[in-house]
């Protein structure tokens, strides 16, 4: 069994005759639902639902407090290697790039750490370019080795390993997972994916499942989203979720909601996700998914991160770079993206409190 | 009259215990604590940042409560007993509130890793306190295996529905010779009030205070709560008939010499 068996199921449905044919009745029905069902979260997600979204946000905001009280969690990303092998026509990072590219030392990452977790960060995702050669897990396993000294917890955030290798890093200390389909459209995905080991949908498309097996605690999954239609995008983003929490009900499953940005090589997104849209993609899924993890990047802009505090997200990166050795000032590389938040920690802690949550910084202790 | 209750050697003068994992600054802790009165406050060590001077959960608990380290984040026995290691390790204490699951969906306790953990603990000198699904048969084995106490859910965690699983605790409270301490759930003071009435020991609240508009108020409130419905039930509440009472005494030819 596969999230792919899933999805095939959803091949030939008809999303925009659905779409057409939701009511303001549909909508509210499923507001007013304790436990949705596939085709409830999807209404959530049509045009109709727009006129409900202030309904969808008090709803989203109640189930969200209830259930993780009033509090975000923080973390730092933390670029290990932008070496990459892959041409997603997207990516900063692309191979065919002409761009500075780098890797840390093993003091170098100590370095990092150490200015990152100076800022009060507890939670750690370190990420890298998908290269085998240049960073391969190995590699990443000795980073955690150094990593382990200053972070209680640690992420990961890079290609797909195998279900072995996955659990040769838990086995080293690394409790979480991140991965985004990027585009879960089977037909697009090998036109925004020219080249590389990225090209195969599938292999990616399972790797969350694998990283649940090999005992991930934590598992954070998301769309790229502007890549494809962002509504179809979302349900199945969504659908991943539910999937992965119905067959490892002991993981905690995460959905990120990252939009895309400009980057190095001029892409244009196909398609708009303004912040309605990205505000009813959240709200959706967090009627839709009442307990799981939300997380919001610097991606987004210091007022739309403000604003979305109180509507379901529960995870926030906070004086995030993008850049390989970005921390210590002695950055070896370009970013991935440009960031919109560039708050220190210290300015997004404060901000929180001001919104009458409490920054968490610090929720696992190695066992 | 004197009513207290012991746990683990230790005499408590409150019936209401406090979870600190979901107020928007800890901060407030201390004056929730003194509001509601509380003498065992639990928190997750998942969250103590024992490096943190500023983050450090524990510094915001007063010095005069017992802290009850859960296991919040356990997904089996064997990680909740290296949790409760941890949190003595540490300085927490050997009191434990065993919190095991493996439902991400609706939080709901796995009671058979729970016992095991139970057993494991009690053996090691802690006073467990395991938080569980209203089950007879489990309650038993928890018994058996040392708990100090049962802790039953009211309601899955966090939904502040009340007390849901009224007739299940019933039956932990009149069969099991342990406190019953009513964990999760309870989202009014009318409700905390309604299991002391029924006879348990003491409850326990995080949800309705700490996402309460004021927690400080709202702590107070359930203290009163517990307060009350204890007196109530040490006062007997008067019988509250389901049936109506026949004009002409059904045995009245008992009595009846004619």
């Amino acid at each position: 069994m596969s999230f792919y068996d899933k999805y095939i199921t959803y091949h030939d449905f008809d999303f925009d005759g659905f779409f057409g044919r939701v009511t303001d009745g549909d909508v509210q029905r499923a507001l007013n639902k304790d436990y949705l069902n596939e085709l409830d979260y999807l209404a959530l997600l049509s045009p109709t639902a727009e006129k409900h979204l202030e309904q969808m946000a008090v709803k989203a905001q109640q189930l969200t407090i209830r259930n993780f009280g009033k509090v975000i969690f923080l973390f730092a990303p933390l670029y290990l290697s932008n070496y990459c092998t892959n041409r997603c026509v997207y990516c900063g990072f692309n191979v065919t790039n002409d761009i500075r590219r780098g890797k840390l030392t093993l003091d170098e990452v100590a370095q990092e750490a150490e200015a990152i977790s100076c800022t009060g960060i507890r939670h750690i995702l370190i990420l890298t370019g998908e290269s085998r050669k240049d960073s391969p897990v190995s590699y990443i396993k000795d980073c955690v080795n150094v990593l382990k000294r200053y972070f209680p917890s640690i992420s990961i955030e890079v290609y797909p390993l195998d279900e072995q290798e996955y659990a040769e890093l838990v086995e080293a200390g690394v409790d979480g997972f991140t991965m985004f389909q990027e585009v879960y459209n089977e037909k697009l995905y090998p036109e925004l994916h020219l080249g590389g080991p990225k090209r195969n949908y599938r292999y990616r498309l399972d790797a969350p499942e694998r990283a649940c097996r090999a005992n991930m605690r934590t598992v954070n999954i998301g769309a790229l989203l502007g890549l494809d239609e962002w509504r179809r995008e979302s349900f199945f983003t969504g659908l991943h979720a539910d999937y992965l929490q119905d067959h490892y009900p002991d993981i905690e499953i995460a959905v990120s909601f990252p939009r895309i940005k400009p980057s190095a090589g001029c892409f244009r997104p196909k398609c708009q996700v303004n912040d309605k849209n990205l505000v009813q993609a959240i709200l959706a899924l967090r009627l839709f998914m009442p307990r799981a993890g939300i997380t919001i990047s610097t991606r987004e802009s210091a007022k739309m991160r403000d604003n979305l505090i109180g509507l379901g997200v529960t995870r926030m990166s906070a004086g995030s770079s993008t850049a390989v050795g970005g921390y210590s000032h002695k950055s070896k590389s370009s970013v991935q993206f440009d960031i919109s938040d560039e708050r220190s920690v210290e300015e997004i802690k404060n901000l929180i409190y001001s919104k009458g949550y409490q920054p968490v910084f610090k929720n696992w202790h190695p066992i | 009259m004197e009513d207290s209750l012991v746990i683990g050697g230790r005499e408590l003068r409150s019936r209401l215990f406090i979870g600190t994992g979901k107020f928007s600054s800890n901060r407030i802790i201390p004056e929730v604590v003194k509001s509601a009165e509380v003498q065992v406050v639990t928190v997750a060590l998942r969250r103590i940042d024992f490096e943190s001077k500023d983050e450090n959960l524990v510094q915001y608990i007063p010095d005069d409560c017992i802290i009850m380290p859960n296991t919040s984040g356990a997904r089996n026995a064997d990680e909740a007993v290296r949790i409760a290691r941890l949190a003595r390790a540490a300085g927490c204490g050997n009191w434990v509130k065993i919190e095991i699951v493996t439902d991400n969906r609706y939080l709901l306790p796995d009671n058979m890793e729970t016992i095991k953990a139970t057993e494991m603990l009690a053996k090691e000198g802690f006073v467990v306190l395991p938080y569980m699904s209203p089950d007879l048969m489990a309650a038993k084995r928890l018994r058996d295996a040392g708990a100090a106490a049962v802790m039953p859910l009211g309601a899955p965690i966090g939904t502040n529905r009340g007390l849901r699983t009224r007739e299940l605790v019933k039956i932990l409270i009149n069969e099991i010779d342990l406190p019953i301490i009513v964990d999760a759930g309870l989202g009014k003071p009318s409700e905390a009030a309604e299991a002391m009435e029924l006879g348990a020991a003491a409850v326990l609240v995080n949800t309705a205070v700490a996402t309460a508009g004021d927690p400080v108020q709202m702590a107070k409130a359930f203290n009163l709560a517990v307060k009350a419905g204890r007196l109530a039930y040490l006062a007997g509440t008067g019988a509250v008939k389901e049936y109506a009472e026949a004009s002409s005494p059904l045995t009245g030819f008992l009595s009846d010499n004619a």
